[in-house]
């Protein structure tokens, strides 16, 4: 046999090399009959409508008609904050409800739940988080997000009289909006700004510094005597664009802020606010006083380094404490400021970006609608909230949501007193959640600015472009702060 | 042939045929479909935008810098690996000085074979955490603790390998070398020993050395193992997803920094498909990516064509 068959043969057989050329033919033509037999490309996915097979009666218990029995399908971001506090609370719904929840405890959101989401199967509830998230953009532009209203509009767990909506800090729902509904609830209650150690504070003599001048004074004493700077999360320019935005936010005001926001052609270049800010940033870099190495190092490498004490300062926000945990020395004593002020800032020193984080979605197609609907609801109740507190060292958007009997630790404390001095002088951008493709352009910018390879001029005419192709996109008009 | 041959021969090919329709070239059909459309990836709905995706594409500097890298990657990664691999299984297998009447690799041959070959049992994600420890930007780095205890570099601002762009690619090119040469080395020592032993005695007897042998023999009678590691280091260079993302810094999600100097064509795919839900767009960036790759395999293939020899 072998490539001889076909001479040996003659008429009567068919060579291996005939055999392959004919059967090739026939694959070339059964290719595109397939793609007739189903003209779309898209294969599955069915648009049917959510059936109310568990939909049980209503009562002033149980506002959305939970059905006993039932199952709940739960999908956690395992990240910074565990999924412990999620497995409590399903327990508790079990005992309490009566409804069964499947558990999925993960960091591959976007891996686990993407095929789902196109086949028209997603979960029940899904805490959408971690660097794999589904950008809530992006899943509300699919349409596949629940209008939260129906929950915000409940009546509160803790006192029937009120409503979810009016239990929560004010503004914390108002990064979860797309087009004016809230689609995403952020749940946990975040500060963004600088830590220190407090215990190497007072063995230098240094004090919290309120002004930039005062910062860089610290900083260049402790370059003085070998310890760095400022730290940050250079493989992840996300964290020092937190500090570049707050910067501008505080010098030129909320106006500055929602310039960014809204696209505005003047966001960047031309606005004095965004020029002092990144001078004020770019001004630490000039003058040597990163931590040596911060530029290319993880988010962990950089904490951790900080809490070895080799840097004065590390931008973070307020899931700092809990991810450092084990790094963290006991007699540390992690504290959390406000970025400090630049002369003639339109914003006071204590004026933070504070807001929620972790965003909680209820997919339009799940299953089990009223129970997604009341587990969201009971998420807002003291109890769960205590709950999270104690499990995850971080508090929740529930006003005053934390049982006194809890104990905090000193970084989550501090940040507790660091939101009551700011009182209603916070701030939160959203053009991070609006516009993802602007936000990973401005981050490839900081980096560049970060490892000098870029001045602050050409920072500003980078930020700028990017705001302005996002302006082009026409998705983009139907997002608008006042 | 015989009566019922058809039969018999279609019945073995049937099921696989059927597999590789249904999950190579379907997906492939229907991500042609996508790339006509304004997908965004997270639902069934979108609308039909023809070739639009296909001229942003041509016009968007990321993703041609991204190609740029792939062809860089396709150059250097193939070649290096290719000479290094042949040079240690030659100096292996038949560099030994000559003792009496045989030809043998260097002292220790069977050692380093084995030592060689230990990079290539590492799955890629391990290469990357591995790595990102050699090439840390402090003091804490395997390359820079080294460089700053012998004075090279100065403490205060080391080397962020993977922050320069002038370094970043030689950087990965390094990784995936490494991780390849053993392979390649016994792939070409299996090569080498079906090269018949005569051949080199008689050319030692004609007072051959080294490099004489080298390149009159071992080359010319490997070549058709050259021209598959090629194509394999190709789809390689092509690819270069896991080192990317997970080593490079970050724009938005799957690496590509400094400024996208280490962008390839799939981490910008990725990043288009999930983070920006641009996904009918990535999918025409995966067309594209299809479309490169069997042109390279084509050329390749005929570039390196050569008439067999028999021995």
């Amino acid at each position: 046999m072998g490539s001889t068959s076909a001479e040996n043969h003659g008429s009567e057989g068919v060579g291996r090399r005939a055999l392959i050329q004919r059967s090739a033919a026939l694959g070339l033509i059964s290719v595109p009959t397939m793609s007739f037999l189903s003209a779309c490309a898209s294969g599955g996915g069915s648009d049917d409508s959510p059936k109310d097979g568990n939909k049980g009666k209503t009562s002033k218990d149980n506002p959305f008609g939970v059905e006993k029995g039932s199952k709940l399908d739960v999908v956690i971001f395992k990240g910074g904050y565990g999924d412990d506090y999620a497995k409590a609370w399903e327990a508790t719904f079990q005992k309490t409800a009566g409804v069964t929840s499947t558990h999925t405890g993960t960091q591959e959101i976007s891996g686990k739940l993407q095929p789902r989401f196109n086949a028209g199967n997603p979960p029940d509830i899904v805490d959408d988080s971690g660097a794999q998230q589904i950008k809530v953009d992006v899943l509300y532009k699919n349409d596949q997000l629940l209008d939260l209203a129906e929950v915000l509009d409940a009546p509160s767990v803790d006192d029937p009289s009120k409503k979810v909506r009016d239990t929560l800090i004010p503004g914390t729902t108002d990064p979860g909006l797309q087009e004016g509904k809230v689609v995403a609830l952020n749940y946990i209650y975040t500060v963004w700004g600088l830590w220190y150690s407090g215990k190497l504070f007072k063995e230098k003599g240094w004090s919290e510094p309120k002004t930039w001048d005062d910062f860089l004074a610290i900083c260049k004493d402790a370059k003085s005597q070998g310890i760095g700077g400022l730290a940050h999360q250079g493989k992840y320019p996300y964290y020092i664009n937190v500090a570049i935005m707050d910067m501008i936010a505080k010098k030129g005001g909320l106006d500055a802020m929602k310039a960014i926001d809204n696209l505005d052609p003047k966001a960047f270049v031309g606005s004095d606010a965004a020029q002092a800010g990144i001078e004020a940033i770019y001004e630490i870099v000039e003058k040597g006083y990163l931590m040596p190495g911060t530029n290319g190092l993880t988010h962990t490498e950089s904490q951790t380094r900080w809490n070895q004490y080799k840097a004065a300062f590390i931008t973070c926000g307020s899931w700092l404490e809990n991810e450092q945990l084990k790094q963290t020395p006991d007699d540390f004593d992690m504290k959390f400021m406000p970025m400090p002020l630049l002369p003639g800032s339109a914003m006071p020193f204590e004026a933070i970006r504070a807001g929620s984080g972790e965003p909680f979605i209820i997919p339009k197609k799940a299953k089990n609608l009223p129970a997604a609907k009341e587990f969201m609801r009971r998420m807002l109740s003291k109890e769960w909230s205590t709950s999270f507190a104690k499990e995850a060292n971080s508090l929740t958007i529930l006003k005053d949501g934390v049982d006194s009997a809890v104990q905090l630790r000193p970084g989550t404390q501090s940040t507790v007193e660091a939101s009551k001095a700011a009182g209603d002088n916070t701030f939160r951008f959203l053009y991070t959640e609006w516009y993802s493709e602007m936000g990973a352009s401005i981050e490839a910018a900081s980096n560049e600015l970060m490892s000098k390879r870029i001045q602050p001029k050409e920072w500003l005419k980078r930020a700028q472009a990017a705001v302005d192709k996002a302006a082009k996109d026409p998705a983009s008009k139907k997002n608008h702060r006042d | 042939m015989r009566k019922g041959q058809y039969r018999f021969v279609a019945g073995f090919l049937l099921v696989p045929v059927a597999l590789y329709l249904i999950f190579v070239i379907w997906p492939y059909i229907q991500t042609f479909g996508y790339s006509l459309t304004d997908w965004k990836g997270q639902s069934q709905t979108f609308d039909f935008v023809g070739l639009d995706n296909y001229k942003a594409l041509f016009q968007d500097d990321v993703f041609l810098k991204a190609i740029w890298h792939n062809i860089q990657f396709l150059v250097f990664i193939p070649v290096i690996t290719i000479l290094l691999s042949i040079f240690f299984a030659f100096m292996v297998n038949v560099g030994g000085r000559s003792r009496a009447g045989g030809v043998s690799g260097v002292a220790g041959s069977s050692f380093y074979k084995i030592v060689y070959f230990f990079p290539q049992v590492l799955s890629l994600a391990i290469l990357a955490v591995l790595f990102n420890a050699v090439y840390r930007s402090d003091g804490g780095g395997m390359l820079n603790g080294l460089l700053i205890k012998l004075g090279l570099v100065d403490p205060d601002s080391p080397v962020e390998w993977l922050n320069e762009p002038g370094i970043v690619r030689w950087a990965l090119i390094l990784v995936v070398v490494w991780h390849g040469v053993g392979f390649y080395l016994v792939l070409f020592s299996a090569a080498m020993q079906s090269i018949p032993r005569d051949v080199y005695e008689a050319a030692l007897i004609d007072g051959a050395g080294r490099a004489q042998s080298f390149f009159r023999i071992t080359l010319p009678l490997l070549w058709d193992t050259v021209q598959t590691a090629w194509v394999y280091l190709g789809i390689v260079a092509m690819d270069m997803f896991v080192l990317v993302s997970s080593m490079t810094a970050s724009m938005g999600a799957y690496g590509g920094g400094p400024n996208h100097e280490s962008d390839v064509m799939s981490t910008v795919m990725m990043r288009n498909f999930l983070y920006f839900g641009k996904s009918g767009y990535a999918c025409a960036m995966g067309v594209i990516m299809l479309l490169l790759t069997l042109v390279l395999s084509v050329v390749t293939l005929r570039a390196t064509r050569r008439e067999r020899i028999e021995f």
